[in-house]
Parts: C-alpha cells; sequence; structure tokens
C-alpha cells in the first residue's frame, strides 16, 4: 500500500515560485489498477516521479508498506518494490534489450524469458534481443522496450505512464491483458497514467488530476462527467486565447 | 623461457588467449621470443637487421589465424619492433596483436610496435588490437603503436583497437592508403584514468577510384586524465570516408577531438561528426529506477558505451 499524505512540490520558475502539485493525499491499495488521467501539464508525470523518488515534494510525506520512504532515494525505492516506465524512454548507447531486461530484473535472462517480455508488448522478440537500446529504434519500438523492462521487474508497485503512447491497437490489447495477468499474479498494485478509455474501462478507481490538484477519485462511471466538464473547460481556455 | 601466472593473466587480456592459440603464433615478452608456430600458409620469419618479425600469408590463405601478444614485465625495458604483414591475394585472416604491461618496479616500462601491412588484391583481414597495463609499480607503462596500412584493390581491413586501462601514456598513430575499391573500417574504444594521457591520429588516404573508410572512435575519460583523438580523411578520388568521435567526460578529464576532411576531387563524398558530454543524468536516474546505485549505473553506461 503507497499512501501519500499532503504532498506539494513547486519549483523556482524564474524567480517566482510555481507549484506544480497542491496538497495530494491519495492510498494506493495492493491489487488495483489506479488509473490517473487529466490535461496535459496537470503534474502527472510529476506525481509519478514524486513517488519514484525522482523529485522530492516540497512537503508531505509516502508512506509504503508502513515504511516513511519521503527521504529513501531511487536506488532504495526501487529495491523496496516500485518501478516506474517513463514517459519518454532514455536511450543507451551500446546496452541491448536483453542486457537491459536483465539489469531491471537483477539477474541474467535468458533469450527465452526475455523473448515472453518482448511479445507481450507486441514484439517480435528475435528481432530485437540484441538491439541496442539507441536512436536506431524507433519512438514506439523504445516505448514497448521500457514497458517490457518494467513488466519484467514485476514488482509490488508498479507505474506506467502513457504507456499506450506509441503502440497499435493490437498490442495495446494484449498490454492490457498482461497488466491483468501481472494484476492476478503477484496481486501488486498499479498506477497507469493514461488517456485512454480502454485504460479507464479496466481500472479499478480513476484520479483525476487538473492543475496539480486531484479534482476526483472514484469509478470510471462516477467521475465520467466531471472529467468531461474539466477536458471542455480546457478547450473552451484555448479557445478563449 | 617459461610463462608465469601473471603472464597468463595479461594473455587472456589482451588476445583471449587461455591456452597455446591454435594456428600461427608467435609470442614475444621482454623483448625475446618465447614461442612461435606457423603453418602451412602463414609463415614467420624474424628479421635480421632489426627487431621484429615478417610475416608471409599465402595467397587464398581462407578462415585462419594468427596471434602475436607482446608481453613486457622487465623493470625498465623499453621494447621497440617492427612487424612487416605481407598478406597475399583473395585471403581471409583474422590477426590478434596486444601489448600487455606489468609493472612491478618504480621503473617505466614500454612498448612501440611498428606494424605495416601490405594487403593485396582481393584479401579481407579483421585486425584486433588491445593494450593493456596492470601492476603496482610506480613507474610509467608506455605504449606508442605504429600502423602503416597499404590496402590493394578491392580488398578489406576492420582494425579494432581497445585500450582499456593501466596505460600511463600512449600515442597511436595509424596511416591508411587505400587502392580502387579498398575498404577501412577503424574501430577505436579508449577508457583513461588517474593522470594517463592517451594520443590517436589517423590518416587515411582515398587514392583509389570508390574506396570507402569508417574511423570510429567511442572514448572514455576520467578523473585527471588527457586524450586527443585526431582524424584526418583525405578523399583524392571518388571516394566516401566517415569520421565520428563520440567521447564521455568525467571527473576533471580533458578531451580534444580534432577531424579534418581534405578533399582533392569533386566526388569526394566525407563527413565527420564529433562529440563530447558528460553522462546524461537521465541514464542514470533510470538505471537508479532499476535498482541500481549511481556507481553501479556509470559502470554500466560505460561498460555499454564501449563495448
Ligand atoms: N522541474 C520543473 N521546472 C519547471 N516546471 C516544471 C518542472 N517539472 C514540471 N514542470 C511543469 O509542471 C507541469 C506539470 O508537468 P507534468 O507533470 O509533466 O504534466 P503531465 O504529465 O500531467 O502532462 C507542467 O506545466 C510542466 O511544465
Ligand atoms: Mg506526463
Amino acid at each position: 500500500m503507497l499512501e501519500l499524505r499532503d504532498i506539494c512540490f513547486s519549483v523556482n520558475d524564474n524567480g517566482k515560485v510555481k507549484q506544480i502539485l497542491k496538497n495530494i493525499n491519495l492510498t494506493i491499495d495492493d491489487d488495483k489498477f489506479f488509473v490517473i488521467t487529466g490535461p496535459n501539464g496537470s503534474g502527472k508525470s510529476t506525481l509519478a516521479k514524486i513517488i519514484m523518488g525522482i523529485n522530492k515534494p516540497t512537503s508531505g510525506k509516502i508512506i509504503f508498506n508502513g515504511t516513511d520512504i519521503t527521504d529513501l532515494s531511487i536506488t532504495e525505492r526501487a529495491k523496496l518494490g516500485i518501478s516506474f516506465a517513463f514517459q519518454q524512454p532514455v536511450k543507451f548507447k551500446g546496452i541491448t534489450v536483453k542486457q537491459m531486461i536483465s539489469l531491471a530484473t537483477g539477474s541474467e535472462v535468458s533469450v527465452g524469458e526475455a523473448c515472453k517480455f518482448l511479445s507481450d508488448v507486441g514484439l517480435c522478440a528475435r528481432d530485437y534481443i540484441d538491439r541496442e537500446i539507441d536512436g536506431s529504434l524507433s519512438g514506439g519500438e523504445l516505448k514497448r522496450i521500457e514497458i517490457a523492462t518494467i513488466v519484467a521487474r514485476a514488482s509490488k508497485l508498479t507505474i506506467f505512464d502513457e504507456p499506450e503512447a506509441g503502440i497499435d491497437l493490437w498490442s495495446f490489447n494484449s498490454l492490457i491483458k498482461t497488466f491483468k495477468n501481472l494484476k492476478n499474479k503477484y496481486k501488486c498494485g498499479f498506477i497507469i497514467i493514461s488517456h485512454q478509455e480502454r485504460i479507464l474501462d479496466i481500472s479499478d478507481s480513476v484520479i483525476i488530476l487538473s492543475n496539480g490538484e486531484i479534482k476526483e477519485i472514484g469509478s470510471k462511471e462516477k467521475v465520467f462527467s466531471r472529467l468531461s466538464e474539466i477536458y471542455s473547460s480546457c478547450t473552451k481556455l484555448v479557445e478563449e486565447e | 623461457m617459461e610463462l608465469n601466472n601473471i603472464d597468463k593473466e595479461l594473455l587472456k587480456t589482451i588476445a583471449d588467449l587461455h591456452e597455446i592459440p591454435e594456428g600461427a603464433y608467435n609470442i614475444r615478452k621482454d623483448g625475446k621470443l618465447v614461442s612461435r608456430n606457423v603453418s602451412a600458409n602463414i609463415d614467420i620469419v624474424s628479421k635480421t637487421d632489426k627487431p621484429g618479425i615478417n610475416i608471409f600469408i599465402k595467397d587464398g590463405t581462407i578462415n585462419e589465424s594468427l596471434h602475436i601478444p607482446v608481453i613486457v614485465s622487465e623493470a625498465g625495458l623499453k621494447d621497440l619492433v617492427y612487424n612487416d604483414f605481407y598478406v597475399g591475394k583473395n585471403c581471409d585472416v583474422t590477426i590478434v596483436a596486444g601489448c600487455g604491461i606489468a609493472c612491478g618496479s618504480s621503473e617505466d616500462e614500454g612498448h612501440d610496435g611498428v606494424h605495416s601491412f601490405f594487403i593485396e588484391e582481393g584479401s579481407k583481414v579483421h585486425y584486433i588490437e588491445k593494450h593493456y597495463a596492470n601492476g603496482d609499480g610506480t613507474g610509467s607503462r608506455i605504449l606508442n603503436p605504429v600502423t602503416k596500412i597499404e590496402l590493394g584493390k578491392n580488398s578489406y581491413m576492420k582494425m579494432d583497437t581497445v585500450q582499456i586501462g593501466g596505460v600511463t601514456s600512449s600515442k597511436r598513430d595509424t596511416n591508411a592508403e587505400l587502392d580502387d575499391g579498398a575498404k577501412l573500417e577503424i574501430n577505436e574504444k579508449i577508457m583513461t584514468d588517474g593522470n594517463e594521457y592517451a594520443e590517436t591520429n589517423f590518416n587515411v588516404d582515398l587514392n583509389g577510384k570508390d574506396c570507402s573508410t569508417h574511423v570510429v572512435s567511442r572514448a572514455v575519460a576520467k578523473n585527471e586524465s588527457n586524450q586527443i583523438f585526431k582524424s584526418i580523411i583525405n578523399g583524392n578520388n571518388k571516394c566516401f570516408g566517415h569520421t565520428e568521435c563520440d567521447a564521455i567526460i568525467m571527473d576533471n578529464a580533458h578531451i580534444v577531438a580534432k577531424p579534418e576532411l581534405t578533399a582533392a576531387s569533386t566526388e569526394a563524398s566525407l563527413i565527420h561528426e564529433a562529440a563530447i558530454g558528460k553522462i546524461a543524468g537521465e541514464q542514470i536516474v533510470k538505471l537508479q529506477t532499476l535498482g541500481l546505485t549511481e556507481t553501479e549505473a556509470e559502470n554500466e553506461i560505460i561498460k555499454g558505451f564501449l563495448r
């Protein structure tokens, strides 16, 4: 279980304090799919980075399975069982897909195991296993490899930041199946940042973030009307500008 | 002369040799011949006018290998050797050279190898050269390899040169001349640490019609070390040349990268790329999210980069 208590995050933006997250209170249970959705720039990725330890909150506490992890490093949180698939995957010259999966699982994986994770995200494994994770791969390929790497970790809590980007519909269905299997097999929790209705459909709970604040938490049906409100006010703003 | 355990360790590192190799070989230690084997197609003959060997590879020699490792372990020794490789027509051979220095004293040790390759029409040569030094001595370990390459018509050479640690000072000069249709690929990997100094100079003359070259260097400079990379490609005919230097700089290191292109033909197509930068922060963060510490992350990134 993950608890966020009164999390605030602000940055110094050209001498002005810019508040990106405001008093976030949230409890993420194990064995559940939580989906965070909301307009671009609402603070979703920032929240994920705060949970992973990449950003340190300005104030507030993070409790993971009873332990206060607010001051723990990224590495320590990873070792406790938190994983994070980046919205924008990072490239590495010379590190192959198989090596990256091995680093992620913490031990040398066999070709067979690595292939299984890759086919889960719709990649024809044999073509990729020895490829370097560098600029020679397309955005969609990098994204799928990123997801496969994180799936391989089978962590207690996994955050996926917009996993749908760069994935075709067919692979997307298989990705959802993979998420479901993982949940059943490991009884682990998921936070999926997404704009996809299909992902909202499989969620146990949807969190709407707007302007750095939680506007609504609840089932898809419950939050749906609120969601259209927020998005239409956004479009209005754009039209007015 | 017998090889001790330190020697065997060095041989493993520089020439991937665990046992006495198959095929032709010439093992040199402290300026003297340790053992030699010739094959039906590869002959090795000591020079009579200066230190070194002449290697003759017969026309049409296919899938054979030649190992010529050098070990320097004697305090104060400065070994100088001239090796000439005569590769006949239509061969396909692998040549593994390497120098390991074990320095256990306060005196400087070194090896200067001058390697000349005369590669005839239609031959393919894979040349692998590794440089490595170890030992607890405070003396400098100095390597100054010179490589001269003459590539005949439609011949091909791939040169992998690796210097991964412990060499106090190195100056590596590589000069190549290419005839019609010849192709030269050079991959250099260098890592320096401490106060080490490594200088590399490539000079490739693309003389023949439709000849081409790729000169690619990947380098990591740590601590107070210094690296200089110069790569000159001269396009004198219808040809293609590409040189690339990609370097990671760390701590207080210093790196110079100077690619230089000269064209003497409108049909010459030449490209250079050079990039120097520190390890990207997001790469370290990414590996930390997989449970690696910052140091482990850096090591994996460098290991991959120099792979
Ligand atoms: N380090 C930072 N400095 C300044 N602004 C930032 C920083 N990190 C995020 N932001 C800003 O915070 C807002 C939320 O960003 P982000 O969390 O990436 O949103 P989302 O993922 O919901 O699209 C954006 O306006 C972004 O520009
Ligand atoms: Mg985002």
